[in-house]
């Protein structure tokens, strides 16, 4: 089994499961609601240029995120 | 009964198409999150009972981020009313879900209605209706708001609207996780997914690009420009004489009616004149943009443009949602400024509020279009020419665009310092856009505007003017002792005392800018008789106007004050004079110094 990495660390293609998220209480709730709370998948999709936002898939659907936020959410690879 | 019927539910699931549908009004759709900041209200009869339908802006959640989420909260949590529909993405159940049972949590008569069946059906999603209906306790419905597919079985149930949805089942208030795992575990009994084809996802990785997205982004606003500028020429001069003949009839109409010289005059010269031109020369390029921007917006493009502009945004210490905010400020500045209650942090509200006006709106195209077509162009038409009038325009809107990451990083260094916030866009799948919709929208819509406000302002200001230059104290009318007043003034920034004094009565609409300043420079104003922009090119050389002037007056036309209206929703969204009047002073301040800077410069070297 792989360590968990930052979300924004996921190569584009690659699957992950959701560990945590730092506890930073607006960042958490907002990204909880969107769909990354631990236990569920994603799957790091594109970047904009300087590898800055990148889009994800989770819950079916595509949202985008920065990488200072990226860096607060930890994944394991699948 | 309050006869009341609220639809909820995540940004971007079709409540506006659905609401549209329901009441036959013509909310404004758009295939991104955040198209809708307001409630809106419209009427439906139930059973021969009127209903009430009330369209809430969309959240993902009850826990508000940003204004627009928590008006749609204040709406969903404390509005009496006979049934709240919560309108889920078939294709993304899940999240919907989670806002669902957050809502039952809180109000009972609660009905699920899952839209977007027919994109669900495409990529082979399929939805077991009576296994959510079991599981949540409240009535399920599939439906197409776009096609109208289910529709009447939802309208029967929300008609006999007195469910009870057995609140006792869950607790009140869960953690979010317990609501995102209880979500998971609904959709895991009820929906069976298929293999996803994601041709989109194809399409998003060339649109967004390391390399290629900017020159695609800019090569697609080329072609749109070009197919206003050039499509628009035919119909410009067709409506020009159209309304030449009809002026001269009505002309002789009032002679006939024996009406005194001087009100002839101020009729059809004035009021006539000014109203004319607006139409004809302001119209046409505006009823192709429009549906052409529109489809852009329906296909789902806008949160790619965002995503790309997001790096830049993010430099200027700004919100990446502020691209959304420029783009809607391209048709309306005061639509931007409203358009800004997506932005969750206030601090990055205000800079897009603040800055919205820096990129040209509908109003602004016109003289801009003129002044390139007059000055950059030649009179000769042809497929060259209107390839360099849409290629300065362009210029012009990357100057805007450039204008406003600088006075965004700006206004983050001096009064409003802070760190850009966390920030989440969605990127919502391509949808083919309705083509036939658009077009009858954005034309019949856009047309009716600018009709109304070209009768609504043009009209009188074309009077007042008439007035102002047929009115005489001292042997001058009192045209002339205005303009002679601001012109020492304007000569600093290479521009004169008409074209400024044109620029502050254009303040309730841009769109009279260039309509006051002829009227202002010929004695008697007879602008019916112009049949084409052409006819200008001596008339200004006349003035004085020379490449310079031009340049100057494009550059003060992109940033100057922002108009009435934009005014008055900069004070309403900010209920504050402060910074109502900074987003007076900012565009101005540009304005001029670059006027200023480039005149001096010209000056020095001597070119002009």
């Amino acid at each position: 089994m792989s360590s968990s990495i930052k979300l924004s660390e996921l190569a584009p293609g690659t699957e992950a499961s959701i560990c945590s998220i730092e506890n930073d209480s607006a960042l958490k709730t907002r990204l909880t609601d969107l769909g990354f709370y631990p236990g569920a998948r994603t799957k790091a999709l594109f970047s904009a240029v300087f590898g800055d936002p990148t889009a994800y898939l989770i819950q079916n659907a595509v949202i985008a995120l920065r990488r200072s936020d990226a860096d607060k959410i930890l994944v394991k690879p699948l | 009964m309050t006869d009341k019927i609220i639809l909820a539910g995540n940004p971007n699931v079709g409540k506006s198409t659905l609401f549209n549908r329901l009441t036959g009004l013509r909310q404004h759709t758009g295939n991104w999150a955040g198209k809708t900041v307001g409630s809106a209200y419209g009427f439906l009869e139930l059973e021969g009972r009127k209903k009430m339908i009330i369209d809430t802006p969309g959240t993902y959640s009850l826990v508000p981020s940003s204004p627009d989420e928590e008006l749609a909260r204040d709406c969903i949590c404390s509005e009496d009313c006979d049934c709240i529909i919560v309108v889920c993405d078939a294709c993304c159940l899940e999240r919907s879900m989670y806002l669902a049972l957050q809502i039952m949590e809180r109000r009972s008569n609660v009905i699920v209605c899952v839209n977007l069946m027919d994109e669900a059906r495409l990529k082979g999603i399929k939805i077991d209706f009576k296994a959510l209906a079991e599981k949540l306790g409240v009535p399920c419905f599939g439906i197409s708001a776009a096609r109208g597919t289910g529709v009447s079985e939802l309208l029967e149930a929300a008609a006999s609207s007195q469910y009870d949805n057995g609140s006792d089942k869950f607790d009140t208030h869960s953690e979010p996780l317990e609501l995102k795992i209880r979500a998971e575990e609904i959709c895991r009994a009820s929906v069976i997914y298929a293999e996803s084809h994601n041709k989109g996802r194809k399409i998003d990785t060339i649109l967004t690009h390391r390399f290629w997205a900017w020159p695609i982004m800019l090569v697609m606003l080329f072609g749109i420009l070009w197919l206003s500028i050039s499509g628009a020429n035919y119909p410009s001069e067709l409506l020009s004489r159209l309304f030449a003949s009809l002026g001269e009839f009505a002309r002789k109409g009032l002679e006939y009616m024996h009406a005194s010289e001087w009100l002839i005059s101020m009729i059809i010269d004035g009021v006539y004149g000014t109203t004319v031109w607006v139409v004809s020369v302001m119209l046409p390029p505006m009823a192709i943009f429009f549906p052409l921007f529109t489809l852009l917006e329906d296909l789902g493009y806008l949160p790619r443009v965002a995503f790309v502009l997001d790096h830049a945004f993010q430099k200027a210490k700004a919100c990446g949602k502020q691209a959304l905010t420029m783009c809607m400020s391209l048709g309306c500045n005061a639509c931007g400024v409203t358009g800004c209650r997506i932005i969750d942090s206030p601090r990055e509200r205000l800079i897009a509020i603040l800055t919205s006006s820096l990129v040209p709106c509908n109003g602004k195209f016109p003289t801009l279009i003129a002044l390139i077509t007059l000055f950059f162009v030649g009179s000769q038409g042809g497929l060259l020419a209107s390839l360099k009038g849409a290629a300065l325009l362009l210029a012009v809107l990357v100057l805007g665009v450039g204008a406003t990451l600088a006075c965004s990083r700006l206004l983050s260094a001096t009064v409003l310092k802070g760190m850009p916030s966390s920030f989440a866009l969605e990127l919502p799948p391509y949808r083919k856009p309705r083509v036939g919709e658009i077009l009858v929208r954005s034309v019949l819509d856009r047309t009716l505007f600018v009709l109304g406000r070209a009768a609504a302002v043009a009209a009188p200001a074309g009077a007042f003017i008439w007035l102002m230059a047929n009115v005489t104290i001292n042997g001058d009318s009192l045209l002339t002792h205005c303009t002679g007043f601001l012109d020492p003034f304007a000569r600093i920034f290479s521009m004169d005392g008409v074209i400024l004094m044109a620029f502050l009565l254009g303040w309730p609409a841009n769109e009279i800018v260039v309509p006051v300043m002829l009227m202002a420079y010929l004695s008697n104003g007879t602008l019916v008789d112009m049949e084409s922009l052409a006819d200008l090119t001596p008339l200004l050389a006349e003035q004085g106007w020379t490449w310079l002037t031009a340049v100057c007056t494009i550059l003060f036309s992109l940033f100057h004050w922002p108009c009435s209206t934009t005014c008055i929703t900069v004070w309403k969204e900010t209920k504050s004079a402060k910074w109502t009047l900074l987003s007076v002073a900012l565009p101005t301040m540009l304005g001029l110094g670059l006027c200023f800077l480039v005149a001096s410069l010209t000056r020095l070297f001597g070119l002009a």
